[in-house]
């Protein structure tokens, strides 16, 4: 059990020093991140630089090697089952059953955490998915419907940390502009947001904060990177 | 209580995608009867046929089991679905058993389709006294396949050339399976002269695969998914 004081004092991402390995690449090298609870925090920086390996170290996929890493109060190693229960993580792919309704998937992924049928209604409507959308496979649904689906699957799934990782991607005007709107709803209700983005003009805008992500560190942005040139 | 929970909900969402998609009966189903046929038109003579239909109904079992095992990893990886339940803390014995138990219910439907096929085509006879015997192999043998094809499909899933793997690491695991089946089921059908009583010992041995590849594969299925 989570102390409930510490986690209303602690961050809600809290990585000190932290050293992530793939293979034999070392992808991160003593990155510390400090996020509060309801921040969407953008994370920016060329390809290859460990954002994404960022999101997946905080959602519990990739080992803490070295340092300290601790996202809801809970060790990434110690508790890394307990993480995964309350992080969401939406990568490349949406993690969606083509073969299956908007509301069939997003029914599954709420009963994995025991979602309620309120709960689940709940979320198809957030994400304006309970209309003529519902019942739609999703083999049928454009690029942004299934974004929005996904984003609905996590609501459902009570995720408390969004991990989005190039979440505009694929989308087209309106698409962006209602993801946009979803992250502001999830950020106010409470969620914590780190998204990792090429499109830096759109998620900065979105973003109450921005960091740089340049091999393997992280600095806050517009201060200088660990190795610069003084 | 909470592990059974979950896997009856992954079983549910496994069969019905597969009923919607129709992969089982428009692909798999007539796979499998064509291999059926072609042993046929192989072994041509009738009293061949008739003594060696058990086996051809296990192996034709077994090749559709491969395919059906893929299948069951395809819907998974083709959106990120297994990194997807891996990130959701969903139990790795729950989605092994709800895997195992989707993959058996089909291969269960599959069997007595092929069994049903053996009698038309090779003139295969169910007799009523090996009726107990014939459930039973039926129902351990399925379970002993659909244990470990879903834990040798989740190791095959993290890697390339998975399609080629698969079967690679599954049937030389499962020849106890395909032996005992064949024995089990040749003595309840009595073919070439075999009595029931002599199909027992080898269903205890199917009992004690599914038991061990059961609780193996329950208690491996989480490291072995996992990076």
């Amino acid at each position: 059990m989570t102390d409930p004081v510490i986690e209303l004092v602690e961050p809600v991402i809290d990585l000190v020093d932290v050293v992530a390995v793939l293979g034999s690449f070392p992808a991160l090298a003593g990155l510390s991140l400090r996020v509060e609870r309801g921040e969407i925090v953008l994370l920016r920086g060329p390809n290859g630089a460990g954002k994404t390996t960022v999101l997946r170290l905080c959602a519990g996929l990739v080992p803490v090697v070295r340092g300290r890493g601790r996202v809801l109060g809970l060790d990434l190693v110690a508790e890394r089952d307990a993480v995964r229960t309350r992080v969401g993580l939406l990568g490349h792919s949406n993690g969606l059953y083509a073969d299956l309704s908007v509301t069939e998937n997003v029914r599954f992924w709420g009963a994995t955490v025991g979602a309620s049928s309120d709960e689940v209604d709940g979320a198809l409507e957030r994400l304006d998915l309970s209309g003529r959308l519902a019942d739609v496979p999703v083999r049928r649904l454009s690029a942004g419907q299934k974004r929005r689906t996904a984003l609905a699957c996590l609501v459902a799934r009570r995720a408390e940390v969004w991990l989005l990782d190039e979440p505009h991607a694929g989308l087209d005007a309106i698409g962006r502009d209602e993801l946009d709107e979803t992250l502001h709803q999830a950020a106010s209700a409470g969620a914590t947001v780190l998204v990792a983005s090429h499109e830096l003009e759109r998620t900065g805008a979105l973003a109450t904060r921005t960091i740089d992500v340049v091999a393997g560190r992280a600095t806050e942005a517009g201060q200088p990177h660990e190795g610069d040139p003084t | 209580m909470r592990v059974w929970r979950v896997a009856l909900l992954v079983a549910g969402k496994d069969l019905r995608i597969e009923r919607r998609s129709r992969v089982v009966t428009n692909q798999i189903v007539p796979f499998a009867a064509v291999t059926m046929v072609m042993f046929a038109f192989a072994l041509d003579a009738d009293v061949v046929l008739q003594r060696v239909a058990p086996g051809l109904v296990w192996l034709a079992t077994l090749f559709s089991m491969l395919v059906l095992v893929q299948r069951a990893y395809a819907i998974e990886t083709d959106d990120g679905g297994l990194d997807a339940l891996r990130v959701a803390g969903v139990d790795p014995a729950a989605l092994f058993l709800g895997k195992a138990l989707a993959l058996a219910v089909q291969l269960a439907v599959l069997e007595v389709i092929l069994l049903g096929t053996a009698v038309v085509l090779y003139g295969a006879e169910i007799r009523l006294e090996g009726g107990v015997l014939l459930v039973t192999t039926l129902i351990t043998a399925t379970c002993g396949l659909a244990v470990v094809g879903t834990l040798y499909g989740g190791l095959a899933a993290g890697f390339r050339g998975r399609e080629t793997l698969l079967p690679l690491l599954v049937l030389p695991v499962v020849a106890p399976v395909l032996i005992g089946a064949t024995r089990a089921v040749e003595s309840a059908l009595g073919t070439a002269g075999a009595v029931v009583s002599e199909g027992w010992p080898w269903v205890g041995l199917l009992t004690v695969f599914a038991v061990a590849f059961g609780v193996g594969g329950t208690l491996a299925f989480g490291p072995l998914i996992d990076e």
